[in-house]
């Protein structure tokens, strides 16, 4: 009898402490979307980065306030205007075992260079020239600016574990879209988590990495279970029921249930994504006139749109380039100035106004319907008078490339976080041959803009380029070649105990290996 | 029989052969997969050669010839997102739709028998005014309302509830695994079961209700009544069975419908299932899955409606299969 006490009293104990070693490092994470693939290199979206992040390293990663942080480089040095030499920290491991050398690097940055979404970040680089085991030398076509910005997306990937052939004889390092390959369907990296399992859609599970190269990482968390939530008020619930640890992104709308929960916590900042219309030139030729264009910004009102409709979840924008990039310039504050507006109508001789197209997607933005809404009810103020369609992506991106609209929504985040992306792709005049100017649907064209954009592109002294690139900041603004409406915000939420705030960051990649969980 | 079943062999086709034709008619307007599957900033050029690669860019008869060719061999394609067999996605999702709509019939037949049998019994009493008032009210409440009004009462206030998802399931054979084996798993049906029961269940309430006071005031009943027949034995014995015909076959349709209205239910509690991969596929413009989900749904219509015809020839013989009587 009293054995049998002692039995049942140690299986208690012992399924207690199972119990709780089991659940105090276990962390639910609950995001809209898990991976659609585990190939870094197959598609260039914020959900495979942050899927990088967790299974690999990258060369150098961003900081919180955007500065960088050394991860598998222990240093760095600009040998010449065309090359920056990088010095590889020793004894890290792949998940496979294997060591991580310069080899590895070099075989990432070939696959980099032949990714059909990533070689365009990658342009500029010519070669990545292994020196010895742990040195690297990376060389641009000339001088470049952002080689620290672009080696942000180096995540070594192990050379060895993908070279060779799968069993149905296809190579296993092959970068496939359109079905299965080696690498989605397989990993090996350097980062904290490794997969353990993964039924696409439904749940991801990570397991901490045992041979983990970062020791001084202050991360606790042990395992991750990935499930993800589409609908937001789904998330939200399962988050203050419980059932999850972490969820993101959390909508502006949700943002009261869960302050007032006393087991949850809202983490918020100011996100770099910038949300804009275009007005188009071509299409429209009352829009040609820069006074028209100055009337349509300084009829827009950005305050109330932040204020009503994003619920003060936004910064609002009077350019391109948000605080802490190089391109932001302090002098150029969003103007809404209704009766400058109706005058700038007047002396343009629009005073009876006329009429536009309009066209926003209504499930790509936080709210990005009801701003098109809202900025149409605006526009009639200046006897604008706006049809306004809007539509689900997936038919909104066909329209937009076809310029289906005079005036178009379109929402931005420089890949490289760096102002002249911006201009890129959004302000120098549309050119085929160079693909500038892809995403410019008003057609807004000024030889100012492009020559001083590719100058800056070679200007590696980093006080002339912010003049530089302010200078476009400020003659786009002259020009009112786009309406600036704001920056997203960025948000997650926790329940209490879950430390989310020191490793979160503006570009959305929180770095889960150092999470500290109660 | 046979007759019949080879006549409902070349309807299935026929019907196979619409949808196919219809879904590549409006494919232009699904959205352009490769937004889904590259980067915004990816060169035009490169996405030109994406296209290549997807056969997109063909004529669009080509392009439907091809889907055509390997259709009659079972083939309907690769899921652009799940990169896999579109049928094979579907029927890994199937056994969690099916499941639920099991779920949500077992709650349906149990609930809606008894209340519309004693709502035509006992017309006047106060339960049975109160039971079609509710039942009214039931009709009109949209399905995520109730999905969304369960979770804050159940999984947030009370915390009684899991909120989302299958919970443990265990796995039975091949891609069917179960819900009804574990506490877990049961606990986490509960919820969308009873979400996606609420929309059906008024309707058969009333639907019962109304037959059997139909088959109540018919001649036969009003016989055995005054053969002196007990009261049970003339409800349930007589009555009862009659009034199951018009629901067998109203209940086979609904039953379609209801996979239907699994969309819903399933996007609301994120419940890994068919409908919930349609909603996703056509938001990521997954064109092979979509179409590839739509001939399935009309396919399984078809079944279901076959079997509701077979069944009915079985409960009432008067039926003739092949007149179509």
């Amino acid at each position: 009898m009293k054995n049998r006490f002692l039995l049942t009293t140690c299986l208690m104990m012992a399924s207690l402490l199972s119990f709780a070693t089991a659940n105090a490092k276990d962390l639910r994470l609950a995001y809209d979307a898990d991976p659609v693939t585990l190939d870094i290199h197959e598609q260039l979206s914020g959900g495979m980065l942050q899927l990088s992040h967790m299974s690999f390293d990258p060369l150098i990663r961003w900081t919180k306030d955007l500065a960088f942080e050394n991860r598998l480089a222990t240093s760095y040095e600009r040998l010449n205007p065309t090359t920056v030499r990088f010095n590889l920290r020793k004894g890290v491991k792949f998940h496979s075992g294997n060591p991580m050398t310069a080899a590895d690097f070099k075989w990432t940055f070939d696959r980099l260079k032949v990714s059909p979404d990533f070689k365009g970040i990658f342009a500029n680089f010519t070669e990545l020239n292994v020196i010895d085991d742990h040195t690297i030398d990376l060389v641009t076509s000339g001088p470049y600016p952002l080689v620290l910005h672009t080696s942000t997306y180096i995540f070594p990937m192990d050379s060895k574990f993908y070279t060779g052939t799968d069993a149905n004889g296809n190579d296993k390092g092959a970068i496939v879209k359109n079905g299965a390959s080696f690498a989605s369907t397989n990993m090996s990296g350097t980062g904290p988590f490794k997969i353990i399992s993964r039924e696409q859609g439904v749940k991801t599970v990570f397991e901490r990495f045992e041979g983990y190269w970062d020791k001084k990482s202050p991360g606790n968390v042990d395992r991750i279970i990935l499930t993800p939530i589409k609908d937001e008020q789904t998330r939200v619930a399962a988050l203050l029921s419980g059932d999850v640890d972490f969820i993101a992104p959390v909508s502006p709308n949700d943002f009261g249930q869960i302050k007032a929960a006393s087991n949850a916590e809202l983490i918020t900042m100011p996100g770099t994504r910038i949300i804009t219309f275009q007005m188009n030139q071509e299409r429209k030729k009352e829009l040609q006139d820069q006074r028209v264009r100055m009337a349509i910004v300084h009829a827009i009102n950005n305050e109330a749109i932040v204020k009503k409709i994003m619920k003060g979840f936004a910064t609002t924008a009077g350019q391109m380039s948000p605080e802490g990039y190089l391109g932001y310039n302090p002098k150029l504050k969003p103007r809404y100035d209704l009766k400058l507006a109706k005058q700038l109508m007047k002396d343009a001789g629009y005073e009876d106004g006329f009429s536009v197209t309009m066209m926003a997607p209504n499930n790509r933005y936080v709210n990005d319907d009801k701003i098109a809404q809202a900025v149409a009810a605006m526009l009639s103020k200046i006897n604008i008078k706006v049809d306004l369609q809007t539509m689900p992506k997936a038919q909104y991106w066909p329209a937009f490339d076809d310029r289906a609209a005079d005036i178009m929504m379109i929402g931005w985040h420089s890949d490289t976080e760096d102002s002249a992306n911006f201009y890129e792709f959004l302000a120098m005049t549309p050119d085929q041959s160079t693909g500038m100017g892809v995403y410019n649907s008003g057609n807004y064209s000024s030889d100012y803009v492009d020559t001083t954009t590719m100058a800056a592109n070679r200007e590696t002294d980093s006080s002339k380029r912010a003049e530089m690139l302010q200078s476009i900041e400020a003659k786009i603004y002259q020009d009112a070649g786009f309406i600036p409406l704001h920056w997203q915000n960025l948000a997650w939420a926790a329940r209490k105990g879950v430390d989310v705030d020191p490793i979160v960051n503006a570009l959305n990649f929180p770095y889960l290996g150092d999470l500290v969980v109660q | 029989m046979a007759q019949f079943l080879l006549k409902r062999l070349f309807q299935v086709m026929l019907v196979m052969f619409i949808i196919s034709a219809f879904c590549f008619g409006i494919q232009d307007s699904l959205g352009d997969p490769t937004r889904e599957l590259a980067a915004m900033s990816m060169s035009d050029e490169e996405r030109e050669n994406l296209r290549d690669t997807l056969g997109l860019n063909d004529p669009l008869l080509v392009q439907y010839g091809r889907f055509v060719a390997r259709a009659a061999q079972g083939d309907l394609g690769n899921s652009y997102f799940f990169k896999e067999p579109a049928l094979t996605v579907i029927l890994k999702k199937l056994p969690a739709t099916l499941e639920l709509v099991f779920a949500a019939s077992i709650i349906i037949i149990t609930i809606s028998i008894p209340l519309g049998v004693f709502c035509a019994i006992r017309p006047r009493h106060l339960f049975a005014k109160f039971t079609m008032a509710a039942s009214v009210i039931g009709i009109s409440i949209p399905v995520f309302l109730t999905a969304l009004a369960l979770i804050f009462i159940f999984s947030i206030t009370l915390g009684w509830m899991p909120s989302f998802g299958r919970g443990e399931i265990v796995h039975v054979w091949g891609y069917w695994s179960t819900n009804f084996v574990s506490l877990d798993g049961i606990a986490h049906i509960i919820m969308p079961s009873i979400a996606l029961s609420s929309i059906m269940l008024p309707l058969f309430i009333r639907l019962v209700r109304a037959e059997m006071l139909e088959v109540l005031s018919s001649e036969y009943v009003k016989f055995a009544r005054a053969k002196g027949l007990g009261s049970l034995t003339v409800y349930f014995k007589h009555a009862l069975k009659n009034t199951m015909l018009p629901v067998i076959t109203v209940g086979g349709v609904q039953i379609g419908i209801m996979v239907a209205y699994t969309i819903l239910t399933e996007s609301v509690f994120q419940w890994p299932g068919m409908g919930f991969m349609f909603l996703e596929a056509v938001n990521r413009s997954d064109i092979p899955l979509i179409t590839a989900y739509i001939m399935f749904v009309g396919f399984l219509f078809v079944i279901v409606n076959t079997l509701v015809d077979l069944l009915y020839g079985l409960v009432n013989p008067m039926v003739d299969l092949v007149a179509g009587k």
